[in-house]
């Protein structure tokens, strides 16, 4: 009644377990619905059908943050709202990953001062940073893809992978 | 309502309360001795002649050197007469205090938090001064014009080891 009737017989396929279940984790990643200020607006612009989200899976942001597994910190977090940031994360489900949307969310951007929190990482673990002001939906989708390819190097016992650390500067003054 | 005719009316029931006049755009603004704030504010909104029944707008100002350093300014629009007046009084660095108009517009409330929260100017009578859009353990008044601006150095390549080192990171 499904596809091995259509391509016949289709014999055993043998693989490790931890590929099967972080390639379910990538395609299955159910974003957080919130956005912090502008930066939502180009979230939106992702999931909506100019760009479409769904290709990857990700169709449904849930209201819930028990029912979500990715944390898109879209704009930037005020003082005040870092502690809500933070019960929000803290009562997602593990398996969770956190995307720091745009320049506010990944440094503070423009917003140097008191009421900003100068970087999201302050409050949450961040795995992927997409830099931008706002960063285009395709820089959004990119930094998502990223997120994946970083879920698919996860152990299975849960590990996550260290931070990548530049060597040199990208720049270098001769 | 004109400009002179409603200044005529209030010098006359005010009298030595009002402290300075100004005009700017058309728009009559009266400096006013924190005594006669109050109840120019009443006078205004129940005079069945004046009806300026509308607080547009109240807010603070720090005029940092100056004595009275702070200012709180209000602005009462009588949508009978299509006519608009500022009023503003001083309050004084040391100790600022001002009467608060919640008693007589109820929309003078979250206003009056906020010039409290931002610039720290009390307000008497007010039914519930406390901050409302900083956090509640917030130490200063932001919009204060010492108030430290609180920035963060900005961390390159060239000096990220070192910004990184001290910044409190988050752990999972
Ligand atoms: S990075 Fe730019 S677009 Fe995004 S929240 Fe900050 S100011 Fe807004």
């Amino acid at each position: 009644m499904g596809i091995e009737e259509k391509a016949g017989n289709l014999g055993v396929v043998t693989t490790s377990l931890e590929y099967v279940v972080n390639w379910g984790r990538t395609n299955a990643m159910w974003p957080l619905l919130f956005g912090l200020a502008c930066c939502a607006i180009e979230m939106m612009g992702a999931q909506a059908s100019n760009y479409d989200l769904s290709r990857f899976g990700m169709e449904l942001n849930r209201a819930s943050p028990r029912q979500a597994d990715l944390m898109i910190v879209a704009g930037r977090v005020s003082r005040k709202m870092a502690p809500v940031v933070r019960r929000l994360y803290d009562q997602m489900p593990e398996p969770k990953w956190v995307v720091a949307m745009g320049d506010c969310a990944a440094c503070g951007g423009v917003f140097n001062n008191y009421a900003i929190v100068q970087g999201v990482d302050e409050v949450v673990p961040v795995d992927v940073y997409v830099a931008g002001c706002p960063p285009r939906p395709e820089a959004l989708i990119d930094g998502i893809m990223l997120l994946h390819q970083k879920v698919m190097r996860e152990k299975i016992s849960g590990q996550k992978e260290q931070p990548v650390r530049l060597q040199q500067p990208l720049i270098q003054v001769k | 309502m004109d400009n002179a005719h409603l200044l005529a009316t209030l010098r006359e029931r005010l009298g030595t309360g009002i402290i300075a006049v100004g005009e700017h755009r058309g728009d009559l603004s009266l400096t006013l001795a924190p005594g006669a704030y109050y109840a120019a504010a009443q006078y205004l909104r129940d005079d069945p002649d004046l009806a300026y029944h509308f607080l547009e707008n109240l807010c603070g100002v720090d005029y940092l050197g100056r004595e009275p350093r702070f200012e709180v300014v209000a602005h009462l629009v009588s949508l009978r007469h299509g006519h608009r007046v500022c009023l503003k009084v001083g309050a004084p660095e040391a100790s600022p205090r001002v009467p608060s108009l919640t008693p007589l517009f109820p929309t003078a409330n979250y206003q009056e938090r906020e010039t409290y929260d931002l610039l720290g100017i009390a307000f008497d009578g007010h039914p519930s001064l406390t901050r409302i859009l900083m956090p509640e353990d917030w130490v200063g008044h932001p919009q204060r014009k010492d108030h430290p601006l609180g920035e963060e150095e900005v961390a390159f390549t060239f000096n990220q080891d070192s910004i990184y080192a001290r910044k409190p990171f988050a752990k999972s």
